[in-house]
């Protein structure tokens, strides 16, 4: 028994040399043919990667914005159209709430000197939000209670805000024109967002000024947008009820006037997307691998033909058709092994890449080797079965004839 | 001078069916032959010899009759028993030596033996003895297509002996070879046949034949006996 096996594995392993001998000797050949598996594992790999490389910084910054909060949007009734300042005051009441920031948005001119930018963002907040971000503002002061309560005209002013108007200049006490109206700029704030795709979703304002004074500007006094601060410790959901609840109230019962989301949820069903997206994207990835196969099938098909005499002589030697077709097996195993794992190489430089290009983090993803080496180790044995036996049956008589 | 009978065939029938009809290509072919002798079957082209050596050499099976080598009856075994018996008792000479290209004279010559499953070390140990006993001790790591002709066939009765096989089956050894290597592969078997060994040579070249202590005829799938190479 020890000796069966022990021959059986002198015989693999020079099985295994074998089919090196013969990749070699066909360089462009099995090179062309690996290609297609190369390929397959490298999209495979470099999509794998890059999207869960997104999806992590998406959640990552999502998790960072929304820890705790809630965001309402409320669109009204016929009768009501927005919350007054007392239905906010109710909501900022609520035991499980700690405070609200009301948004309010803008799409204003602003001009300084001869300098005029159109489609800048404002937004109207309040001091709580600097209060609830306390690093945001890097120079100068930030909105307080008595700018909430005075609708001053000051407003505080992102860095590119700063770059295009103020370059070179202290910004800090100079005059804006917002939508043709004097503000002083009180504070510059550095945007904490953490990458490109975080700000897209954030939708960090330009220019952030009194809430009450962008409600008179919009000649307005209801709020539609704003977010709830929720005490440490309170359960999202639980707090969103109770909110839902007040405000059903606040809207006398009628259906759809507003949306609370928790960005909890919100993560969730983006990972889901993201989760979709990427076994989409493999998906389609893993066609490529199937026409590798097909590829290596073929080659095998054609190496089977060409050495018809080579099996029939070994068959003559006294090989065994078990033995035959290990061989060729093993080397439409190898044959796609060696493209796999170029394509694991290939596809973990490619994501890399990418993930720089996209300003995501580069997250060696095993699950993807894993899977990108497993495929091309099945696709060799799958599309290899067929040509190894094909050669196993050859008929040594017809193949030492053929010469 | 032999003894034990090394295989015998009775009533030996091959058909073959070539586009919808059967061809005799044996018919009722008996023949013995015992340990230890030296046989040429000598036949023009389209005899059935080749497919005489096939059978001989288990690559093929008959359409009926008996075939009993060495005490084991041939025509119920299965294709990997016939790989094993031709693995250990049989070594094959064909006509243009075929060797594998890519390998070198002492890897050619090893090859038999990865099928036995022979250890590494044995196997090259065993391969080396076997080439110097051809004389190309000089010539193991050369490739096939850097060796003449003689060489190369030389490698190939290394090949067929590194078994150390009950038979050697040659078809036409000489064939593609000079009159003077062929004569140096003949005088390698009539080495071989002293030392004891059962040869079986098919050729068409009476001159070859006459080589060998005993030959028989094949003509039209008829054998007839020879009688020895004196009458020859």
């Amino acid at each position: 028994m020890l000796k069966k096996i022990r021959s059986t594995f002198v015989m693999l392993r020079e099985c295994v040399v074998m089919s090196l001998d013969n990749i070699r000797g066909n360089k462009v050949r099995s090179f062309l043919t690996l290609l297609g598996i190369m390929i397959g594992v490298t999209a495979v790999i470099a999509l794998i990667t890059t999207v869960s490389g997104v999806s992590g910084s998406i959640s990552s910054s999502f998790s960072s914005m929304g820890a705790g909060t809630l965001t309402v949007s409320v669109s009204g009734s016929d009768l009501k159209s927005g919350m007054t300042s007392e239905d906010l005051a109710e909501v900022s009441a609520l035991d499980s709430v700690s405070g609200i920031v009301p948004s309010i948005s803008l799409n204003g001119r602003v001009s300084y000197g001869k300098t005029i930018e159109t489609n800048v963002t404002v937004s109207g907040k309040n001091a709580y939000y600097f209060i609830m971000n306390e690093d945001l503002v890097v120079q100068g002061r930030p909105l307080n209670f008595i700018d909430d309560e005075n609708n001053t005209y000051v407003c505080v002013i992102s860095r590119e805000m700063v770059d295009t108007f103020f370059f070179g200049v202290n910004p800090i006490g100079q005059t804006l024109y917002i939508s043709g109206l004097e503000f002083t700029v009180v504070g510059r704030y550095e945007e904490d967002t953490g990458g490109g795709v975080a700000a897209a979703f954030n939708g960090s304002p330009d220019i952030i000024i009194p809430y009450t004074t962008a409600m008179k500007i919009n000649n307005s006094a209801e709020v539609n947008n704003f977010t709830v601060y929720l005490k440490e410790g309170v359960d999202s959901e639980t707090a969103a009820t109770e909110i839902e609840n007040l405000m059903d109230r606040q809207f006398d019962y009628e259906d759809d006037c507003f949306t609370v989301t928790s960005m909890s949820s919100v993560e969730d069903t983006m990972q889901t997307m993201m989760d979709m997206m990427s076994s989409l994207l493999a998906g389609i990835a893993s066609i490529a691998l199937v026409v590798g196969g097909i590829g290596i099938m073929n080659m095998m098909l054609t190496t089977v033909t060409e050495r018809t005499t080579e099996i029939g002589l070994k068959k003559a030697l006294g090989a065994i058709p078990w033995q035959i077709q290990i061989q060729f097996l093993i080397e439409s195993f190898m044959l796609s092994m060696i493209g796999g794992l170029l394509g694991v190489l290939a596809g973990l430089i490619l994501s890399a890449i990418l993930c720089n290009v996209l300003g995501t983090s580069f997250v060696l993803n095993t699950g993807a080797i894993i899977l990108g080496v497993g495929f091309s180790a099945a696709v060799g044995i799958i599309f290899g079965w067929v040509p190894a036996r094909k050669a196993s049956r050859l008929n040594p008589i017809d193949a030492l004839r053929a010469v | 001078m032999a003894d034990e009978v090394f295989f015998s065939m009775r009533d030996i029938d091959k058909d073959y069916i070539m586009g919808g009809e059967a061809v005799h290509v044996l018919k009722k072919i008996t023949l013995s032959i015992e340990e230890g002798e030296y046989l040429s079957v000598l036949g023009p082209s389209g005899s059935g010899k080749s497919t005489l050596m096939n059978i001989i050499g288990c690559l093929d099976t008959p359409t009926a009759g008996q075939y009993i080598l060495r005490g084991r009856e041939v025509e119920d075994m299965d294709e990997t028993e016939l790989a094993r018996l031709r693995s250990r008792e049989i070594g094959f000479i064909f006509q243009n030596s075929q060797l594998l290209p890519r390998l070198t004279a002492l890897k050619n010559v090893e090859l038999p033996l990865i099928y036995a499953g022979v250890s590494p070390r044995e196997r090259r140990r065993r391969a080396e003895a076997m080439l110097e006993r051809v004389g190309l001790e000089d010539r193991m790591d050369h490739l096939p297509t850097q060796l003449s002709g003689g060489q190369q066939q030389r490698v190939a009765v290394a090949r067929a002996l590194v078994g150390n096989p009950a038979l050697l089956l040659a078809d036409e050894p000489t064939g593609a070879l000079d009159q003077k290597t062929g004569a140096q592969i003949m005088a390698l078997f009539q080495e071989l046949s002293d030392e004891g060994r059962t040869i079986i040579m098919i050729t068409h070249d009476m001159n070859i034949a006459a080589r060998a202590r005993r030959i028989v005829r094949i003509i039209d799938g008829v054998i007839s006996e020879g009688g020895s190479a004196q009458d020859a």
